[in-house]
């Protein structure tokens, strides 16, 4: 793997993220463009969005992003357009869809849940069911008097 | 190094027993064996240094990491820039902290001190074994080679060289946290002096974390060519999990120092920090989930370390569903009260961590139940993370200046309401000067200046009424100012995030020699590229020269290296720094019809993101500086906390 990334590196080492002759002449367009390529994955790198990627096949998916753009698509359609050919794994912010909804509501889910134990907890101690103070132990006691003889 | 594993095994199994049977001679054998196990693993690792640093290439791993003309600094980080090396400063470090254990506990009961002693070898014997079976750094070649591979040269970085060693003092320093807690456990004896224990460990780990985080992320900003400073990958989150933990560790173990309460779950908290930190290893070696920054991965190794968290995570798990019935709190509290506020900031940490958890491993969950193949990134991460920092943010300062015991908000809130009114203005003014972007930018502006400004206003009202108040504001504990630089810190980072996400510029295009351009207000020149030899690369570097109103304020020298032992090239951004933005230059190829590649970034106030990690961690070390940690913990009665004078 290491040595995959490595050639691919090497290949890919003349292109530099997003190349001057790649921007559209609308900026509109392009800003568009920009902001979708942010939330697409680059596929040979790692973690990496084809907006900060060097890898060439991420400068073939910019240009695609454009083409699609330019062409009159929607911003949606143009992502549907990666999708359908490269698969969900480009999408860095994952879709609301079958069991994605579990990661999305993972957060709310977990605050709402501790949330609860914790207010639940809050009242078992606002009404104040033990105040006195731990019992020494044995030993404890032992020590203390010896502390205390005078 | 075997010794410091025999020595290992032996204050595991000794003071153990000892403890158990109270028998005092087994007990104080814990002592000169962690000082003993230190000191041999500090040998085997000062070996291996001196192999790097005379590039003796006979060792298979300086063979692969190390290049006779590498400078000096890259030698000696080499050492840790591998996974062997890096485990065994792993090793140090958890023996260093057994050391320091032993050293500084002469105030911890003795069976007590003897169990962290003992829980802290056992972390130690297994990754001893871990180490001497699976990765090995003292192997050795047949023939020796000429010279070595090099080391990555991303790596070959004053940022990353620093960045390993204080990230493991961090993780580690966590395993300190993890032995007290599971040597309460076996001890069955939570109370107030535990949590005074327990919490200046912590807080040393936690600084460490902070500045290895930093220093990361600041390498990953100026090194890796296109500015960002965060980019949730799955290292990252790995070392940002255990810092989230350690923070609501640290809030919660006040809890229980000053109230004796929330005991289980601060011990759980422990359990669960270095649990992640122990993730975070795993993730990074194990090759589970790929990322820029992995640069050693095994899966054969993944599953030692996975066994090693097993048995660690369960044992320990185990332990707690077993004992966590016995520990009661005492202490008694109203729902608005300064415990309660700890307690939404613990809320809040623990299921933001879960989240960045959840996040993280849910392509893999995905595909291995639901066969889809997908990616969670930073978009993600952004949306369902961020909203529960500025919830944190939002709270802080009410919760900060709470009283104890009961309270009531809206009193607290009495001097605060300015502040707010200020802070809230402070946002407006954010968004009225920008134009149509994101809400980051005010809402961080305004959290920002509500953090800095509630610290302000809390310091002012702790110094009471009448005269002299300037010199009771010096003579506040140390800890007090810890408390408030650190909250400060959290503010100025905020703010510096939210500034940078919303605000930066950024221009792409072909730069010939001679002509200027115009970024933001800012113009720049290409005046020249040259070409550049380094002592183990070649760099063309462009010489560019920025100006401002006609006045040059700095000349900047972006370079492109290649490295010819590693076949690899970098980039060096050039970078003009200023408190209140940083113009990021990067030079890329040079173009048929003439002219180079340029890329500019004009990025607001990306320092303040060190400047805030920087005064969280000088928080963090006044706090670990105060007295009161130092004195024996029998006085934890004696001086209770002064509640502020409302």
């Amino acid at each position: 793997m290491k040595r995959l990334v490595l050639i691919l590196m090497l290949l890919a080492s003349p292109v530099f993220a997003v190349q001057p002759d790649e921007i559209l002449d609308d900026p509109v367009l392009e800003e568009r463009a920009r902001e979708l390529s942010k939330g697409l994955r680059c596929l040979v790198c790692q973690n990496e969005s084809i907006d900060e990627s060097n890898a060439s096949l991420a400068r073939d998916l910019r240009l695609l992003v454009r083409e699609r753009l330019v062409v009159g698509d929607s911003d949606e359609e143009a992502v549907e357009f990666i999708v359908a050919r490269y698969g969900e794994f480009v999408l860095l912010n994952p879709t609301v869809t079958g069991a994605n909804w579990l990661l999305w509501a993972a957060g709310p889910l977990m605050l709402l849940l501790a949330g609860g134990v914790g207010v639940s907890y809050l009242r078992a101690r606002a009404k104040g069911t033990s105040t006195a103070e731990a019992p020494l132990s044995d030993a404890e006691q032992a020590r203390l008097d010896d502390i205390l003889r005078p | 190094m075997i010794l410091a594993f025999a020595v290992a095994i032996v204050q595991t199994v000794v003071p153990m027993i000892g403890a158990h049977k109270r028998w005092h001679g087994w007990m104080a054998v814990a002592e000169p064996a962690a000082a003993a196990q230190f000191a041999l693993t500090a040998l085997a690792f000062g070996a291996l240094m001196w192999a790097f640093i005379t590039s003796d290439f006979s060792l298979r791993l300086v063979w692969l990491n190390s290049h006779s003309a590498k400078p000096m600094l890259y030698k000696i980080s080499g050492t840790w820039g591998n996974h062997e090396g890096s485990m065994l400063l792993w090793v140090l470090i958890v023996t260093l902290f057994g050391a320091m254990a032993a050293w500084f506990g002469g105030n911890l009961p003795p069976t007590l001190r003897a169990r962290v002693l003992s829980v802290q070898a056992a972390i130690g014997v297994a990754f001893f074994a871990f180490i001497i079976f699976t990765s090995n750094p003292f192997l050795r070649l047949d023939t020796p080679p000429f010279d070595g591979q090099d080391l990555n040269p991303l790596l070959q970085d004053p940022g990353l060289a620093f960045h390993p060693p204080f990230l493991y003092l961090g993780y580690v320093g966590l395993s300190m946290a993890f032995s007290f807690a599971v040597a309460a456990l076996i001890e069955g004896r939570v109370d107030a002096a535990w949590g005074r224990w327990v919490r200046p460990w912590t807080l040393a780990a936690w600084v460490f974390l902070t500045i290895g985080i930093a220093l990361g992320s600041w390498w990953a900003y100026y090194e890796l060519g296109w500015g960002g400073f965060w980019f949730w990958d799955p290292v990252e989150n790995a070392s940002f999990m255990p810092w989230l933990l350690a923070v609501a560790l640290l809030h919660s173990a006040i809890v229980v120092e000053k109230r004796e309460a929330l005991k289980s779950w601060t011990i759980l908290l422990a359990i669960l920090a270095f649990g992640f930190s122990l993730i975070g290893t795993f993730i990074v070696r194990s090759g589970l989930l790929t990322s820029v920054h992995a640069f050693a991965n095994d899966p054969e190794r993944g599953i030692w370390i996975l066994m090693i968290m097993g048995f660690f995570m369960g044992g320990a798990l185990v332990l707690f569903t077993l004992r966590a019935s016995t520990m009661e709190a005492k202490g008694v509290f109203g729902l608005q009260s300064r415990e309660s506020a700890l307690l939404v900031n613990n809320l809040l940490l623990a299921v933001s961590c879960f989240v960045v958890f959840v996040g993280t491993m849910w392509p893999l969950v995905a595909e291995m139940f639901f066969d889809r193949k997908l990616s969670v990134g930073p978009p993600f991460f952004n949306a369902a993370f961020t909203p529960f920092m500025v919830a944190l943010g939002l709270i802080l300062p009410v919760g900060s200046v709470l009283p104890w015991k009961r309270a009531s908000i809206v009193k607290a809130m009495k001097p605060l309401r300015y502040v707010f009114v200020l802070a809230l203005a402070v946002g407006c003014l954010a968004y009225v000067m920008q134009t149509g972007r994101s809400m980051i930018g005010p809402v961080g502006m305004f959290l920002g200046a509500w953090l800095v400004m509630g610290v302000v206003v809390e310091l002012i009202q702790r110094t009471g009424r009448g005269a002299n108040r300037l010199g009771r504001l010096f003579r506040l504990p140390r800890a007090d100012w810890g408390k408030a630089v650190a909250h400060a810190g959290l503010g100025v980072t905020m703010a510096g995030i939210a500034g940078l996400t919303a605000w930066t510029v950024d221009d792409i295009r072909v730069a010939k020699i001679g002509q200027p351009w115009s970024v933001g207000n800012y113009e720049l020149t290409l005046m020249d590229v040259q070409d550049v030899r380094g002592p183990n690369y070649q760099a063309t570097m462009g010489v560019l020269t920025l100006a401002k109103g006609g006045q040059v304020i700095a000349e900047l020298r972006p370079e492109k290296r290649f490295y010819p032992v590693a076949q690899m090239p970098t980039t060096e951004a050039a970078i003009d720094y200023d408190l209140k933005r940083d113009v990021y230059v990067v030079i890329g190829d040079e173009q048929n019809g003439g002219g180079w590649t340029i890329r500019t970034y004009i990025k607001p106030m990306t320092n303040w993101i060190w400047i805030g990690c920087a005064l969280m961690a000088l928080g963090g070390l006044l706090s670990l500086s105060d007295r009161r940690f130092r004195v024996a913990a029998g006085a934890s009665k004696r001086r209770a906390t002064p509640v502020p004078a409302e």
